[in-house]
């Protein structure tokens, strides 16, 4: 019996893919609630109830890692695990690796949660967990990196798909950021605070170096991967150009490792140093628009489907927001711009942009498509996905509009000078004029929760809906077989 | 050995950095582009994604 002639669930290791993807489901609503709730805080401070657990300080981290690594995490795993498999037609190397690769991950951030809570952390962004969570996550990267070049190496198809390029590329930097990072003297064997190996501006030159790979690598590169798979397969057309898919890869892999050092503009920071970070951020905007293009265009030709697939609009939004936000983030990166934007909101918009528009849409659109397939049967309602869809982007729009607004008014504000030269606000006027906007943030992240929630409940429903069926089946069988 | 302590100068490397670099760039994308009947080739593996769906379709079909 050839592979092909089994059924892709016999032929393949969707189990770990399934856990995944329901965890992936489960982050969402956890960490955009821890969203909300922080952004409500922010609106109104008596939210924080003087519980020093929930406030904004120890619940932002909370937020961010249960989003990023939970929420897109665990949709990156599904999502490779499974491109992996069908791309290369080949079964997941190392079954119990795989299962491990589950557990190790959920467990970190189930702790790193409940750290950031209880006030450990090493405030380095996205890298806020303390040295024994570190450890448990390169253990886990690195079997991550076991599984998925195994199942690259018992490929049955010749050419590997450049959605592995992307994923490969993704696991590979992340490995190497997250070491780099995270060296760090730990003050005891039984204690969780441990002291960074960098110091002054070498530590923030690492910590940006890591934090906008994060970015590029994590939040970008590899939702690039999922993207390269599932909407040539939602549209049902390869892609618009597999060459330009190449350059892509090449182009963007070489210019992200470049640019961190644009978070750290008119710092004790070298200048060349900036400058080069600056330079390289333009630069970013041509593979970034290039691969933008390339997802675009492959609906050319049956562009209706925008109006009859909520799936397909997912994408395709997602998709426009990935090129909003790598044109909003040259324009960041200058340093005049950045004299303006820097520690305001529009650095928050701006995030956002890409982690509800781009990263958290794409994200939606994939999981729509793979999950009734890994449970062999259909969407419980369409209805609700199309629902979703306007949930989500007046959300995400309802949410940038106002952290534009509020950090321009900032930057200016803040930069305003009365005719003696004197400062012309004081800080708190600065923040008194931000408490609209905070409560348009806020209303703005209610709507993609509420967005989240309809997909869960919809996503529940699938998979009970599959689960009956597989059921029922074997009965039938046997029934139609007269036994 | 002293011509290694060439490469400790960022006036060296900076530019010779940028030259290796670029010329990669330009191999690539000559490599994708520069020839027609290669670039057939490479534009064919857009089709890998559905390979795997007539085993499904038969799935189906059973």
């Amino acid at each position: 019996m050839t592979a092909t002639e089994i059924s892709s669930n016999e032929q393949y290791n969707f189990e770990v893919v399934k856990k995944f993807a329901f965890m992936a489901i489960i982050w969402g609503l956890i960490g955009m609630s821890i969203g909300v709730y922080i952004a409500s805080e922010l609106a109104w401070p008596i939210m924080n109830m003087d519980i020093p657990y929930i406030t904004f300080g120890r619940l932002r981290p909370a937020h961010t890692s249960s989003v990023i690594f939970g929420f897109g995490g665990s949709a990156l795993f599904a999502t490779s695990y499974y491109i992996v498999q069908r791309t290369c037609q080949a079964r997941l190397f190392g079954e119990g690796l795989a299962t491990f690769t589950f557990w190790g991950w959920q467990a970190a951030i189930v702790l790193a949660d409940i750290s950031y809570m209880l006030g450990y952390t090493q405030a380095r962004e996205y890298a806020e967990m303390e040295w024994p969570i570190d450890l448990l996550i390169e253990v886990t990267w690195v079997s991550y990196l076991i599984v998925f070049v195994g199942t690259i190496m018992k490929r049955k198809q010749p050419h590997i798909y450049v959605a592995n390029w992307f994923f490969l590329s993704f696991i590979l930097a992340t490995a190497l950021l997250h070491t780099f990072n995270n060296l760090a003297v730990p003050i005891s064997l039984f204690s969780m605070k441990s002291y960074s190996l960098f110091a002054g501006t070498q530590d923030a030159m690492t910590q940006w170096w890591y934090g906008h790979n994060a970015v590029g690598f994590f939040l970008t590169a590899a939702f690039l991967g999922m993207m390269y798979y599932f909407v040539p397969k939602q549209a049902g057309r390869p892609i618009y150009s597999y060459r330009l898919s190449i350059v892509h890869f090449w182009a963007l892999s070489f210019l992200y490792m470049w640019v961190g050092a644009h978070h750290l503009h008119w710092t004790a920071l070298p200048d060349w140093t900036s400058t080069l970070a600056a330079t390289f951020s333009i630069m970013l905007l041509l593979p970034s628009w290039g691969g933008m293009i390339n997802g675009i265009m492959t609906l050319s030709g049956a562009w209706d489907k925008l109006r009859t697939d909520p799936i397909m609009r997912f994408m395709i939004v997602a998709l426009s927001f990935y090129g909003m936000a790598t044109f909003e983030g040259p324009l960041m990166a200058l340093k005049d711009v950045n004299a303006l934007s820097h520690y305001t909101d529009w650095t928050v918009g701006h995030v956002h942009s890409g982690a509800l528009g781009w990263v958290a849409m794409i994200t939606f659109g994939s999981l729509y498509h793979m999950i009734p397939k890994l449970w062999n049967t259909k969407i419980w309602s369409e209805k609700l996905i199309g629902i979703h869809f306007w949930l989500a982007t007046i959300g995400v729009l309802m949410y940038i509009t106002a952290m534009w607004i509020s950090g321009i008014t900032q930057g200016l504000m803040w930069r305003a000078f009365d005719q003696y030269g004197n400062l012309q606000y004081s800080f708190v006027e600065s923040v008194a004029a931000m408490h609209p906007l905070y409560v348009m943030r806020a209303f703005g992240g209610m709507f993609f929760l509420t967005g989240m929630v309809l997909m869960a409940t919809n996503i529940m429903m699938t998979i009970r809906q599959g689960g009956r069926a597989a059921a029922i089946s074997p009965a039938v069988k046997l029934a139609s077989a007269g036994v | 050995m002293g011509w290694i302590y060439w490469f400790s100068s960022y006036e060296h490397t900076k530019p010779l950095a940028l030259v290796i670099l670029f010329v990669t760039f330009v191999v690539i994308l000559v490599y994708v582009y520069g020839n027609k009947k290669r670039g057939e080739t490479i534009e064919s593996h857009k089709n890998i994604p559905f390979l795997d769906d007539d085993s499904n379709a038969r799935e189906e079909k059973k």
